[in-house]
């Protein structure tokens, strides 16, 4: 497949999969594997925020921590700035991470109680050795401001601060090594309506000051479509759609993009009363024994035979645009 | 007035926690009619479940307790009923589902011996009526091979089967109110979009009441036909749904439908944020409780907690400041 604008692609992920092996019985043989990445590629462009949308368990999140080599892939190339991350030894690769860093999803979770905020955001500063002392203090209370929190809470523990600040803090670090690169798994979705805008705006005022290209997992299409530049929807471990923004949401091609952007609910009963809406039956099959063919046939409200025989490419309609199905003309 | 189903008057709930009494409750008072559909929206913390849980006599007691107030279901209180008398309310005449419909369910039951078992002990039907009933239950919440499907436990079951499962066993004795705590949080939009339609279509067929509680402003304006917006253990507007989208009038309710980007909307710009966050309320405040996060707040809202007041037929709310000009009402 040729992706447009090669030469300003900043990550260049390729027929990415991610399998996860299941081991059974006292010999533990492998007897399946989770398909939960089955071939995706994409590119993200310097600058940009490409959203990537899809219902749990659809593969966003496993995509995203493959492209950190969190996971090692199955197979494919995830291509940084020229160079295939997958082909590193681990020690190149952990130079790499200063340039691609992750916003975490539970800002609960993600934060050691036992740290002060302070270790915290200086902790990648020492791991990789940008910064001591008195600098690094400096730093720390800097990037403290840059997310509008007191600098002068930085010898306090994670506790003490609400879901929303302790995401404030998550960003702090991830941008302590100064990336260009960031991930950011559904990082507002533990947060309460008022709160989310709050660290929406936050993150785009961070994006203009230093340039950052965020890769934004999330299943609120809503808010994805505030955010993002370019949006991809995943199903099942396969990308379906991918478009600029505007592109996808007026005019999707694919037709689980429709019923899935029909079911999200508007505020507004008057608008939301005059929309068709496209309820879809049944459930998401297991990644374990995928749908031949095509991934969502089994729950397509257009599915024809050849949707069962072979797998969609995943083709440019119009300039931008690419979709995976045999139906879209 | 006689043609309210349910009538909540003046109601308040305490915990007592290490760190001080929290005033969850603060006086909350509203009806609900018959057939019609009752939204409670708020964010975390704000006293929508603890409300509804009062009610119910639900409160974990000590730490909670239910310090002032009726809730009068057909003639009588609720609130004064003793365990006994108010389990055969709960069930039988008063339905509920709530958020997480895996540890909602047991799960060393069959869903067949779940739903019997307030058949049994609610109607005092036989052993072989309640089978009968509980498959008739089950195909009517859309699950296919319902009689077979009696036998399964609830990890057989998707999410979104099992949250049918939790609406049938809700109406299986028919009740007069269904409480719905959050019912479609836990879901993906798509699954959430068909458990929205099955309860419009059995309310329609079965002539319920229903209280739907939720954080999601699209949900509902999709499902209610009156809501009420709480924040800080207080209802501080309430209106009919298309009145309260069309004129949202407190401060807190026009900034939270500000924060919400839309699917159906192209728009640029900042999202608008309310600075701050919701308070945790140790004592009972004399002052508006959203004061600190408002931008119309004037030296009044300091000093008194604003009551709830009609400003056009059947839209009430508990603010000074007319936010169309700015100045007080």
């Amino acid at each position: 497949m040729n992706l447009q604008n090669n030469n300003e692609a900043l990550l260049k992920v390729e027929d990415l999969k991610m399998h996860f092996p299941i081991y059974r019985g006292v010999l533990q043989r492998q007897v399946g594997a989770v398909h939960a990445v089955d071939g995706v590629s994409f590119d993200v462009k310097r600058g940009e925020t490409l959203g990537l949308v899809g219902e749990s368990g659809c593969g966003k999140s496993t995509t995203g921590r493959a492209i950190l080599q969190l996971y090692k892939p199955t197979a494919g190339s995830v291509i940084f700035e020229g160079t295939d991350l997958i082909s590193l030894k681990h020690e190149e690769m952990r130079k790499t991470r200063r340039k691609i860093q992750m916003i975490f999803q539970d800002p609960y979770a993600s934060l050691n109680p036992r740290m002060t905020v302070h270790d915290i955001i200086a902790e990648p500063m020492m791991v990789h050795n940008t910064a001591i002392g008195k600098e690094m203090n400096e730093r720390v209370e800097h990037l403290l401001e840059l997310v509008n929190l007191n600098p002068a809470f930085a010898s306090r523990y994670p506790h003490e601060f609400s879901g929303g600040q302790r995401q404030r803090i998550g960003i702090a670090r991830a941008l302590a090594l100064q990336p260009s690169f960031i991930v950011c798994d559904e990082p507002i979705s533990a947060l309460d309506v008022s709160i989310q805008a709050q660290v929406v705006n936050l993150l785009e005022e961070l994006q203009e000051q230093f340039n950052l290209t965020y890769l934004f997992i999330a299943h609120d299409l809503s808010m994805v479509r505030h955010i993002s530049k370019r949006v991809a929807v995943m199903y099942l471990g396969v990308i379906m759609e991918l478009a600029d923004r505007d592109d996808l949401y007026l005019s999707p091609l694919h037709p689980y993009t429709q019923a899935l952007l029909s079911a999200v609910p508007i505020p507004d009963p008057i608008a939301d009363s005059k929309r068709r809406r496209v309820i879809l039956e049944g459930d998401v099959p297991s990644p374990v024994n995928p749908p031949s063919g095509c991934r969502f046939r089994t729950r397509c409200p257009i599915a024809e035979k050849m949707c069962a025989e072979s797998r969609p490419d995943f083709r440019e309609v119009t300039p931008g645009h690419f979709v995976a199905c045999h139906l879209v003309k | 007035m006689p043609d309210l189903l349910l009538d909540i008057k003046g109601l308040e709930t305490q915990f007592k926690t290490p760190e001080g009494v929290v005033h969850a409750v603060n006086g909350v008072s509203f009806g609900l009619k018959e057939g019609e559909t009752l939204g409670v929206v708020g964010e975390s913390g704000c006293g929508k479940s603890v409300t509804m849980l009062s009610v119910l006599g639900l409160i974990p007691s000590p730490p909670g307790k239910v310090v002032a107030g009726e809730a009068l279901f057909s003639g009588q209180d609720l609130l004064k009923m003793t365990n006994e008398e108010i389990r055969h309310v709960r069930g039988a005449q008063i339905g509920m589902i709530f958020q997480d419909p895996m540890t909602s369910l047991n799960p060393v039951l069959t869903i067949g011996r779940q739903l019997e078992e307030p058949l049994m002990l609610h109607i005092g039907m036989t052993k072989h009526q309640a089978q009968e009933r509980a498959a008739e239950l089950l195909s009517l919440v859309g699950i296919p091979n319902a009689k077979e499907r009696l036998n399964d436990y609830p990890h057989q079951y998707s999410g979104g089967m099992r949250q049918r499962v939790m609406i049938a066993m809700a109406l299986s004795c028919s009740p007069q109110i269904l409480i719905a705590d959050e019912p479609t949080t836990a879901l993906d939009v798509t699954i959430q979009a068909q458990i929205m339609e099955l309860v419009k279509r059995l309310r329609e067929e079965l002539g319920m009441s229903i209280i739907w509680i939720t954080h999601d402003l699209g949900v509902v304006a999709g499902i209610a036909h009156r809501v009420a917006v709480m924040y800080g253990g207080y209802i501080i507007e309430e209106a009919s749904v298309n009145d309260l989208f069309a004129n949202p009038s407190h401060p807190y309710t026009l900034g939270l439908l500000g924060s919400l980007p839309r699917v159906d909307e192209v728009e640029h710009g900042r999202l608008f944020s309310i600075e701050g966050q919701p308070p945790v309320l140790y004592q009972k405040p004399t002052a508006c409780p959203f004061a600190p996060r408002c931008k119309w707040v004037m030296d009044r809202c300091w000093k008194e907690n604003p009551m709830l007041e009609s400003i056009s037929n059947e839209h009430r709310v508990a603010c000074w400041v007319d936010t169309k000009t700015g100045r007080s009402r």
